[in-house]
């Protein structure tokens, strides 16, 4: 399991980091990993209000269709249409070409509430 | 819960393990299933089935006995032949699929893991019922039997290396004798894959020997070789067109809906005959399709709609297929909307997904073309 050292981190596996004037937001490796091969990704609309813990899109595996959740509360200014392309993108590259979607966040102090990478990694490393 | 004998080697490999069929199975090995699965088409995969269940039949009146189990044709087998056949009901519904192959003197007869148990029931319970059968005997040879697939387009080139015979000459659908890396098999040139290869029966004490073998012999002479999962093992099923029983057959479902009349032979007599001639007469009420969908993975259970959203039918299997880019399901549906290009949907997580009627299989089997 790898984690990105300028990311925050959401229990349930989503990361968020900080990327100009917006926050990139997408899966972690220990989660692409746990899920396997990625077939599928179902991404919301542009301009798209949504609230922390909200679920914002569908990771669809060769086993299963998972629901990922907003680490941050936002308006969704772009998404990934490379993952839409090659879904596998999100297993190769979890924390780079593999990102999900960009968002302008509405309350920018959430992400101080996220676990940070060690904490994260200790937390993945339980399961 | 059961392992097979190579479960340490499974998870030595770094194999995700689940359970199947009573047995902890690896589902997929860390390259993925997807590649696991283009692997078996580019070159060879490696497939640890031990889980499958293995019965033999011999004894006077067993030619008789297997004829009346069976659906299939099954009098005009020679030794050596291996059949596809349905084990059916009274009722007409399936009971399992299995592999009937005659060898001298005895029929082998493969059968799934988790129908195993209900299927030896079944056979004793036929053998019982007719003074014929007194003589037949049924015996499980699951325990001692291991069995491995070796399968793709460079599995017979592997084989023929390895072997004191020539597997190359062995007819599809087939099997015989040999020694592989020194281990005795029973050599079915048989498969659930859609590519060529065979499926070896051996004594259950040679599984690490012959597997490790057989790897490390296609390293060494340059032909990719490689550990397949239950995963992609059921992905190149369902491109090729062939079922997994509890999804397009089960105890709920006729040969008839799943387009298995070939597999039914109407000119001899065999055990829920009666109520398959009845359903021909009637006529099915849904039938098997595959279908294409845009917008998701069909999963099992859906419902599928025609396009005023009217329900006419359920997904039984779906999945992304590697080889063919497409995500597919296979569902049961009325037969008026059961023509290839009919327009359909799939309802994924409560949307509409477009769906179009496609000619199965997906993928035609290599020694069908």
């Amino acid at each position: 399991m790898s984690v990105d050292k300028n990311s925050r981190y959401r229990s349930s596996h989503e990361w968020a980091r900080k990327d100009g004037a917006r926050y990139l937001v997408g899966i972690s490796d220990h989660a692409q990993e746990a899920l396997g091969d990625i077939v599928f990704v179902e991404l919301p609309e542009v301009g798209k209000q949504l609230k922390q813990g909200e679920a914002f899109g569908v990771i669809e595996s060769v086993k299963a269709a998972s629901d990922v959740y907003m680490p941050m509360s936002g308006k969704v200014v772009a998404v990934n249409d490379a993952v839409s392309g090659d879904p596998a993108l999100v297993n190769r590259e979890p924390y780079a070409g593999g990102w999900l979607v960009a968002i302008e966040a509405s309350a920018p102090a959430e992400w101080d509430g996220l676990l940070d990478p060690a904490a994260y990694e200790a937390e993945a490393g339980k399961e | 819960m059961n392992q097979t004998r190579l479960h340490d080697w499974h998870l030595a490999a770094g194999a995700k393990m689940a359970p199947f069929a009573g047995y902890d199975m690896p589902i997929s090995y860390p390259i993925g299933s997807v590649e696991e699965h283009l692997v078996t088409r580019r070159s060879v995969g490696l497939f640890d089935i031990d889980h499958m269940g293995q019965i033999e039949v011999t004894g006077a009146g067993a030619d008789a006995f297997v004829s009346r189990l069976v659906s299939a044709r099954v009098h005009d087998m020679k030794d050596g032949d291996a059949r596809y056949s349905l084990l059916l009901s009274e009722e007409g519904t399936v009971i399992d699929d299995l592999f009937v192959y005659k060898i001298p003197g005895a029929w082998w007869i493969v059968v799934n893991a988790s129908n195993r148990e209900e299927d030896l029931a079944w056979m004793l319970a036929l053998k019982g019922s007719e003074r014929a059968f007194d003589a037949v005997s049924i015996v499980d040879r699951s325990e001692e039997t291991y069995m491995i697939a070796v399968q793709g387009p460079r599995a017979i080139e592997l084989l023929d290396l390895v072997s004191d015979a020539k597997i190359s000459e062995l007819v599809r659908f087939t099997s015989g004798n040999a020694k592989v890396l020194g281990v005795p098999c029973l050599v079915g040139r048989t498969g659930y894959t859609g590519e060529d290869g065979v499926e070896l029966f051996f004594p259950a004490d040679d599984a690490v020997r012959l597997w490790t073998g057989l790897l490390s012999e296609g390293e060494k002479r340059g032909i990719e070789t490689k550990a397949i999962g239950l995963g992609a093992r059921d992905s190149l099923r369902f491109e090729a067109g062939m079922p997994l029983h509890g999804h397009e057959l089960s105890k709920e479902i006729s040969p008839l809906e799943a387009g298995f009349k070939w597999a039914c032979d109407l000119e001899k007599d065999f055990v829920g005959k009666a109520a398959v001639l009845r359903l021909a007469e009637s006529g099915v009420t849904r039938k098997l399709v595959g279908l294409s969908v845009t917008g998701g993975v069909p999963r099992e259970g859906y419902e599928v709609q025609d396009e005023s959203g009217r329900a006419v039918g359920k997904v039984v299997a779906g999945m992304f297929c590697p080889s063919v880019k497409l995500y597919a399901a296979n569902a049961f549906v009325e037969p008026a909307v059961a023509k290839s290009g009919t327009a359909l949907r799939v309802v994924i997580r409560g949307k509409a997904a477009p769906a179009v009627v496609v000619k199965r299989p997906l993928y035609v089997p290599t020694y069908r073309r």
